[in-house]
């Protein structure tokens, strides 16, 4: 099927991507889903009405050309294509796997409310790695400015001011404290939703755009905001350190060995590739029993990691099923890879063996409580209501919050004390002049493309902080 | 530190640095595999990533009569506080502790650092027969402040001889690290009942407020793994001084 005509008649049904058994790829940390082949991206793009006054790019955080895009791809034109979303978006090969487009850029779709929505995330991963395969282009080299940036953090919020100002002529310098770049994308993303190569070329494009990424860097520490701006001569820096702080639930026991926070066993297994060990050199040690507390798509990443070592998952989440606060797919995806779920518990106790290993779970069962006024239920105890359960690998994947370094390092940069986010107006503007932020440390834990529109703000007002600037 | 492309992240203490050179130097004892593997890299060899000084800034001021109490390969680091407090006008007794007279280090530099140095080995070969003298030597000294860098057993025995002198005291943790900033909280350890990262709150905490007993426990939990990564590589050849690590 090479050569399919555009259908005189609206076809209501998307085209749908393949993606690896759930029974071979939950032994394997290979990509699950395997993207559309030519034709089926020529099929799906056909199904696009090309809408006079699109809604769809109203709804992506980043607004992405997106009924361009998909006319260059009905037209084959896919350089054309892929520089269309480049004029907006320096990582379409990221969020094309991991957007969440159904409550995005393919929920506002109108052939959505006839069928289903146009599949824009497999069209723009589509793209993106016709381009990875094909070679990519870089936009014409900017007239310089003669203005320095710094930007503190090389994830997605990061990358994206990075390529938008040096598009403009600035000079940036991007500091990332990991020694790759990338952000949660490396260090949080697993291998089979977001694989590391794809990452590293994002990376890589940003670089050859002209920014300077320097690894090993921690802001606060090597180098404070306050030392950048005078002895460094940056005339605007932009924090993009994300939310890397683990939060623990405090239960008695929780130091035990076998109990790791998301962030350790993300790190260890994506990261360092504890996978992969002894190949390379980071261990992870999980047992036959792993039980994953949170609901988030940081809990199903987990999961899913687990059940890949070879281990039955069980998740423990406080609400029900309907509050799951993770992408409808990642539940779907776990769940066809054989997770099991306690909805409506929460652990109240760890025990631990006399090596001080993790052996049993003592928890309690949950009920809802009515809506608040943001319309968020609460839960509450049930009185007498607890059980124990045997574990021996316990991952807490309750939340991040943001890494409190700078914030303590520098002078008068306003912080929510209570959250720890840095105080940022509508454009990412904090307390201090000519300082942004952005993403996960201004908002706390979200998704990587509100981090990248957040960056496209600040990067926005930064451009025009720094034209105005005598 | 990151060697190479496939090796883990390794937290090592600074225990010198020349700027003029613009260097920094470790001192580390070969137990694992990456110490084992660093030990062998030669001059010039290029090391994947190096990210710090990380954790907080030493204390560094003048208190009056210091106690520096350094064990093992810590003895290096100590001795920079050793200068350190010195330098801030603190009158310094250094205490140098190792397994075995062999095994003593840096003697010579730390007589010319500090005011008095005690040495002593665990099995009596050198000097004084464990740390018991330290009880002797408190009971006829007064001291402001003790700091204490080593075996975290020796970090804990030295809390416990130094709390009923009423001796503040600063232990410097060595927990298990991957990032070293904050993200993993691999580092945790309890002080004073409350949760804390070795890398963002520490290195540097109260030893009479350490919870020292789970501290151990948690630098065992991937022991069994440790051995096996350094037991294949040595296996495999080991060192190949000069060699491609990589």
């Amino acid at each position: 099927m090479a050569e399919t005509k555009p259908k005189p008649k609206l076809n209501k049904k998307a085209v749908e991507m393949a993606k690896q058994e759930p029974k071979v790829r939950a032994k394997n940390f290979k990509e699950v889903a395997l993207g559309y082949t030519e034709a089926e991206a020529q099929e799906e793009a056909s199904r696009c009405l090309t809408c006079p006054k699109p809604q769809c790019m109203t709804a992506c955080p980043v607004e992405v050309p997106i009924p361009t895009f998909i006319k260059c791809i009905k037209e084959k034109k896919y350089a054309e294509g892929i520089a269309a979303i480049k004029t907006k978006n320096a990582l379409p090969a990221v969020c094309g796997r991991v957007c969440p487009q159904e409550v995005q850029c393919q929920s506002k779709c109108v052939i959505g409310k006839m069928g289903d929505p146009i599949s824009i995330g497999r069209l723009e991963r589509f793209l993106a790695d016709w381009e990875r395969e094909n070679g990519s282009q870089l936009p014409p080299k900017p007239t310089p400015t003669g203005k320095k940036v710094a930007v503190i953090g090389a994830g997605p919020a990061g990358l994206t001011v990075a390529a938008d100002l040096i598009k403009q002529g600035h000079e940036v310098t991007e500091f990332e404290a990991l020694h790759v770049g990338g952000g949660v994308l490396s260090y949080g993303i697993p291998e089979f939703r977001l694989p590391k190569a794809i990452v590293q070329n994002e990376v890589n494009y940003v670089q050859k755009l002209g920014v300077d990424l320097r690894l090993g860097n921690l802001i606060g520490r090597t180098h404070t905001i306050p030392e950048l701006m005078k002895e460094g001569g940056y005339d605007a820096v932009f924090i993009g350190s994300g939310a890397g702080l683990p939060q623990f639930t405090g239960c008695p026991g929780e130091n035990l060995g076998g109990i790791y926070s998301a962030n350790e066993f993300l790190i260890r297994v994506n990261l360092m590739k504890g996978y992969l060990f002894p190949e390379y050199d980071t261990p992870i040690r999980i047992g036959k029993h792993v039980v994953v507390i949170g609901g988030g798509n940081v809990a199903m990443d987990c999961a899913r990691c687990s059940m890949r070592l070879g281990s039955d998952v069980c998740l423990v989440y406080r609400r029900s099923r309907d509050e799951l606060p993770a992408r409808h797919e990642e539940i779907e995806n776990a769940e066809e890879e054989g997770l099991v779920c306690k909805f409506l518990a929460a652990p109240v106790e760890f025990y631990g063996d006399e090596r001080g290993w993790v052996k049993s779970m003592k928890a309690v069962c949950m009920e809802l409580t009515e809506p608040d006024a943001k319309g968020r239920r609460g839960v509450k105890v049930i009185p007498d209501s607890e059980f124990t359960m045997e574990v021996d690998t316990v991952i807490i994947a309750i939340g991040q919050t943001p890494n409190p370094i700078i914030q303590r390092t520098t002078e008068g940069l306003q912080s929510d004390p209570r959250h720890g986010t840095i105080t940022v107006n509508e454009v990412g503007k904090t307390s201090l002049d000519g300082v942004y932020a952005g993403g996960d440390v201004a908002t706390g834990a979200a998704t990587v493309i509100s981090a990248m529109g957040a960056g496209k703000r600040a990067a926005k007002a930064m451009h025009e902080y720094l034209t105005n600037k005598k | 530190m990151v060697p190479h492309e496939k090796g883990e992240r390794v937290p090592l203490t600074i225990s010198g640095y020349d700027a003029k050179k613009g260097t920094v130097s470790f001192a580390f004892h070969e137990v694992g595999k990456t110490t084992k593997e660093l030990g062998c890299y030669s001059e010039g060899q290029e090391i994947l990533n190096v990210t710090g000084p990380l954790g907080n800034p030493s204390e560094i001021k003048k208190f009056g009569k210091v106690l520096c109490i350094g064990g093992s390969i810590m003895i290096a680091p100590l001795l920079l506080q050793v200068k350190a407090m010195k330098a801030a006008g603190n009158q310094v007794t250094t205490v140098l502790g190792a397994r075995t007279k062999e095994a003593m280090i840096m003697e010579k530099e730390a007589k010319t650092l500090s005011d008095k140095v005690y040495v002593a080995t665990d099995d009596g070969s050198y000097g004084n027969k464990g740390l018991d003298f330290l009880n002797d030597l408190l009971k006829k000294e007064k001291f402001d402040r003790c700091v204490v860098m080593g075996p975290v057993v020796m970090m804990r025995d030295v809390s416990a001889i130094t709390k009923p002198f009423g001796i503040p005291t600063v232990v410097t943790l060595t927990p298990i690290m991957i990032d070293g900033m904050g993200m993993c909280g691999v580092c945790r350890v309890t002080v004073g009942g409350k949760m804390m990262f070795g890398c963002v709150d520490g290195p540097e905490f109260d030893g009479h407020q350490t919870n020292f007993e789970e501290l151990i426990l948690r630098q065992r939990t991937m022991l069994p793994e440790e051995r096996l990564g350094s037991l294949l590589w040595e296996t495999s050849g080991g060192c190949k001084c000069g060699g491609n690590k990589a």
